[in-house]
Parts: C-alpha cells; structure tokens; sequence
C-alpha cells in the first residue's frame, strides 16, 4: 500500500498576519513557515501506519502544491520521515486548482490512502481533500479521527454530531482528518534531518486548469469593543451587565 | 433560476441551524431575483418539511432512497447536485458543518461551480458575485469572487439570524437514484441527549488556570444555569481534565456561540481562533495582562475559584432558582 499525504504551508499559527499591494495579498515578511498542523498529525499517523508491518504500508509520499519558496517545509516533512516528495510548481491561489493539481499527481503515480487535512490555516476551506476525491471519483471521508488497517481494509472513525461512527471503505479513497488522528505530531531526527537534505523532490510542472476564486482583497476582523471590567468583589454586577446590555442571560 | 439549501435534519427533525440556513438563503435569493428552495434527503415528515417555509423556502423537495441512508459524501453529492441541475439552480447554500464540510467541495467540482466555503455574511454583492470568508484562522477576513455560473456557499454556523416569514412552502417529493455508496457505516456510538457544543449559544470554558478536573463543578452548574455547553483550552483535554470533545480552537472545535465565557484561559491565538466568531467574550483571568481581555467585552480580574461561586449564585437569583 502507497499512502500519499497532502501538505500545505503555512504561516506559524502565532502570526499575526498583515497584507500588502492594497490588501490583496499577505505581506510575507518576516513570517515562519511551517506544514499546517493538520497535515503534520496526518503525515505523523501514515508513518505509524507504515511502522507496523502488519498495515502493509510501504511508502508515505508527501505531496505540495507551492512555489519554490516552500521547499523548506516539504524538506520538514522529509526529515519527520517521508519516502519521498513530489512539489507541483504552482502558486496555490484556490482550493479547486490546488485539488485539480493534486488529483493528476495520483493518477500518474497511484497510491491507496490520500490524507488531507480538515482544513488549512491560511485559506480555511475545508476543500481540497473532498475536491481530490470528487476529481478521482474515489469516495472520501472527513472528519477522520481515527485510521487503522485491518486485514488489508481501512477502518476509519468518522466523528459525528455527538458521537462517532466507524467506517470501512475500500481503496482507493481520500481521508480528511481531523484532531485524534495522532496524538502529537512526530519530530524530525538528526539522521532525518541528514537524509532529507540528500532525498530529491520531484517536481511536477501545473496542469492548467482556471481557478474558479480570487481573493479580491483582505481585511481585518471588526474591531471588537474595549472589554468592561467589573470587580473581582462584586462578580454578580458582571451577571446584570450581561442581561442588561446583551439580554442573552 | 433559484438557490438551492441543503437541510440536513437529525433523526427526522430540523434544528434552529437549518432554519439560519434557510433564512439565509431566502435572502440571497431575493438579492439575485429569484427564490429559494430546500432539499431534504432522508426520512422526514411533511410537517417537519413544511416548517422550511416558515423561513422563506418557496419550495422543498424530499429525497429518500435506501443508497442515502447514511452519509456517503459521493451518494449525496450526486443527489444534491441532480436537484441543482433540474431546478436550475444558480446558488447551493449548504452548511459548514462536519456533513457540509463533505459535501460542498465536491459539488463544486462535479458542477463546476466556484466554492465560497465558510462565508460569514450575506454576498457583499452579487456582480461580481463576491462572498465574505474567514481566513487566516479568524486572524483576518476574505472578499472572494466566486467566478463561475453556479456557485456553491458554506455559510459558517451561528453567523446568520432565522428570519420568520409567512409563507407556505410546496412539498415535492423526488426520485433521484444514485449509485450504491462505497463507505460502509460499521457502527455507530451516540451520545444523545446532550446539548451539542457546536449548537450551543452560551458557553462555559475553562482553561489551565481552572488548576484541577475536581474544580470544574461551578463551571458545569453555571453552564447548566444558563442553558448552556461547557468547552476548554486544548491543555484542559490534553491533561484528561475534561473530554476530547470539549477542546475548543484552531485544532479543536470551532465555536461561534452568542456568549463565551472564558474562565482561566490566556487566550492564546489558537484558542482564540476557534472562538473568535463568538458575539460577545467574557474572561475570567487573575492576570491583567492576558491576552484573553483583548478580545473580550467583559472581563473580571480575579482568582477563578472566588468568582465562580459567585456568578453561580447571581444567576440562581435571576432565574429564580
Ligand atoms: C499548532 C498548535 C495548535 C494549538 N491548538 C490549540 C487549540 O485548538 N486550542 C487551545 O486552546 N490551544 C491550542 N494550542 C495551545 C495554545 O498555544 C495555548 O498553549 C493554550 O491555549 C493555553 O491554554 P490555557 O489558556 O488553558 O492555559 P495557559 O496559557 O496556561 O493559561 C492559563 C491562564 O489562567 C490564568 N489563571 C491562573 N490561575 C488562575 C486563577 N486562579 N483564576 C483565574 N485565572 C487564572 C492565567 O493567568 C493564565 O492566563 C495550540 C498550540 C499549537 C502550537
Ligand atoms: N497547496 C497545497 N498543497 C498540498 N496540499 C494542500 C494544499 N493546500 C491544502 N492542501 C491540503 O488540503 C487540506 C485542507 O486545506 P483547505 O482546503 O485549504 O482548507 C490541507 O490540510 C492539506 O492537506
């Protein structure tokens, strides 16, 4: 079994972020990069997967669509123990090319298991790993908190409103996971940190494909009021401030 | 022409959620000149169906077929995306929840349609058509321009108002067959009963600062009081103080409730970014300085363990209990 795992870069979740060219675009001065956390816990649970000789996994294959700027985190991802990486030489503008990009790198390489995470802390659209499926015709679960494999079938754990259910699916398919899926996120090694500065990563030129989006600018939240401080020795004045002026008490 | 809103109901019943949706897509409809209509799959009942008319649905079409009996995002996409394409629909309104979150992309691809996903507001206009999103996890905002024909929209929970209109809503029942799904539900484990975190409108949370699991007491009485769910810092769950399902933030729930009470937390970014959404903030912290009082409308600066008992006590006094 091949397990392909999504990633995507992303600035530290710490940053507060600011915008340039008329708030078109984020001012990326100065700024961390790091593999979206989701992504991080996804590659974490498919090295484990291919750990245990009994799943049958033989390689975790990373794969990022992005400029040359973010070799840097797919070299991260190398390091935590990835096989190996493939980069599609695209700037990742919207969630449907992204995808589109994505699904063509597995219909030339074919792999069982693609992992994605929920959501991407930049974009936020919960896109990209359901888009792949819909784009492969292969079926997708989200909201993934838990993958096994069990005689050479997937039992995944789906969370639901309130509850949890467990899923089998064949491959191939798409899995978008969420928090349980790894506990914390594996670190790199030195000798990771030496093998994956030798390992290649293969590059793929874009498809083209129209995104369907564009960002036409940004803006920052509504600033919210100042906060109104009642007395530590009077709280119950807090409980009157609520019913009076937010009447949702 | 029309906008279409997939209703998701739980156990045959709708919830105020769906009815937000409906609302919301009554509205898009009367910016675009047309009007709206619900889709429901599954088992519901036509009084249960009619009442998406009380929010403005023109028309519901109700869906049930054995290939739909539980969530195949491949099977539901196909019905989905059927519907749209009979009715001619120019906007799917669907909700960004776990099963939205399924859906709405792939509608997007087989329809070709641009995806605006987690939009917290009405169109900021309609040519283009350009939707407001959160980005950057709450950090900042997004105006988007969904370039396509046909565009499909995840409106964030909790970020729109019901709006009642009256209104009699037409039932149409509709076969759409669909292939048989390739997931298989093996088993399913349901709490029932329990308000969910996610529906709530009032939260109670406690962070590090709550020092212990045998402390939370006056934050679940308080919770209850209010009709409320309780929540914590991701610390709180990691810990075992409180269950997994309660963490709250960038790599827990999003939560959008119209009160978040914030007890002992700092309010670090990702905390923050899973409640930022929230109508009002209250911080109950013993450090002036932390973080959690610049986001908050409300604040006490205290030790916890005092506070509590006593903001328990004055809710007991107003609802009379
Ligand atoms: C990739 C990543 C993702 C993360 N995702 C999340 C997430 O989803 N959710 C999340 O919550 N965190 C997340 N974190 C962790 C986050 O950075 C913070 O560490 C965490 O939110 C802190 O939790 P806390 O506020 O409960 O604890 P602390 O930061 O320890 O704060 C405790 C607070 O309690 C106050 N306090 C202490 N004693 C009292 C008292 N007696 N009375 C009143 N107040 C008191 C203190 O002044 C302090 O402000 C993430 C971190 C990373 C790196
Ligand atoms: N540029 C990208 N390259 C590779 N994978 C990505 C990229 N952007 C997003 N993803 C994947 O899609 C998931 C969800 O992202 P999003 O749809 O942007 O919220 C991420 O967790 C990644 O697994």
């Amino acid at each position: 079994m091949k397990i392909l795992v999504c990633i995507s870069n992303v600035p530290d979740t710490t940053t507060k972020v600011k915008f340039v060219d008329g708030d078109t675009k984020l001012d990326t001065n100065g700024i961390q990069w790091v593999i979206n956390p989701w992504d991080e816990l996804s590659l974490t649970r498919a090295l484990e997967l291919k750990d245990d000789a009994s799943t049958g996994v033989k390689s975790v294959t990373v794969a990022h669509v992005g400029l040359a700027t973010s070799e840097p985190t797919i070299r991260k991802a190398l390091a935590i123990g990835a096989d190996d990486a493939i980069r599609v030489n695209a700037d990742p503008t919207d969630a449907y090319n992204v995808a589109a990009q994505i699904a063509e790198v597995v219909k030339k390489e074919q792999f069982d298991i693609i992992m994605c995470g929920i959501e991407s802390s930049d974009f936020n659209s919960s896109a990209v790993g359901s888009m792949v499926a819909e784009f492969l015709g292969m079926p997708s679960v989200s909201a993934v908190s838990n993958l096994k494999i069990e005689n050479g079938t997937a039992v995944i754990t789906r969370e639901i409103d309130g509850g949890k259910e467990i899923i089998s699916v064949p491959a191939p398919f798409v899995a978008i996971v969420q928090k349980g899926i790894a506990k914390e996120p594996r670190i790199a090694a030195m000798r990771g940190i030496m093998m994956a500065r030798t390992k290649a990563i293969k590059l793929y030129e874009p498809v083209a494909i129209d995104a369907l989006t564009e960002t036409a600018k940004f803006e920052m939240p509504a600033a919210r009021a100042a906060c109104k401080f009642v007395d530590a020795e009077n709280p119950k004045q807090l409980i009157e401030l609520l019913q009076a002026e937010t009447k949702l008490i | 022409m029309s906008v279409l809103v997939y209703t998701e109901n739980w156990d045959g019943k709708f919830k105020k959620s769906s009815f937000e949706l409906v609302s919301y897509a009554s509205k898009v409809a009367e910016m675009m000149g047309t009007s709206a209509v619900a889709v429901s799959i599954g088992n519901v009942d036509e009084a249960e169906l009619k009442l998406l008319g009380n929010y403005g649905a023109q028309k519901v079409i109700s869906v049930n077929q054995d290939n739909l009996k539980t969530l195949d995002s491949q099977a539901y996409t196909s019905a989905i995306a059927s519907v749209a394409e009979k009715i001619g629909a120019k906007v799917i309104v669907v909700a960004n929840n776990n099963s939205g979150k399924s859906i709405a992309p792939r509608l997007s691809v087989r329809l070709k349609a641009a995806l605006g996903a987690g939009v917290s507001k009405l169109p900021i206009s309609t040519s283009p058509f350009t939707v407001y999103k959160r980005a950057f996890s709450g950090g900042a905002y997004a105006d988007v321009v969904l370039k396509t024909d046909v565009k499909v929209i995840t409106l964030a929970q909790n970020s729109f108002d019901v709006i009642e209109t009256a209104n009699n809503a037409v039932i149409e029942k509709m076969d759409i067959s669909v292939d048989a799904p390739k997931t298989q539900v093996k088993e399913v484990q349901k709490q029932s009963g329990k308000l969910l975190l996610t529906d709530a409108e009032i939260v109670v949370s406690g962070g590090r600062g709550m020092k212990s699991a045998d402390n939370w007491a006056p934050i679940v009485e308080l919770a209850d009081l209010l009709g409320g769910a309780t929540a914590c810092s991701r610390p709180v769950s990691d810990e075992g103080w409180r269950p997994h399902d309660e963490h709250t933030g960038q790599t827990g729930k999003i939560i959008a409730p119209n009160l978040y009470f914030a007890v002992g937390i700092s309010g670090a970014t990702q905390h923050i970014a899973g409640v930022s959404s929230s109508k009002y903030i209250v911080a109950i912290n013993n450090d002036k300085s932390a973080p959690i009082f610049e986001v908050a409308q409300y604040g006490i600066v205290g030790d916890a363990q005092k506070v509590l008992p006593q903001l328990v006590a004055a809710v007991k006094e107003i609802k009379g209990k």
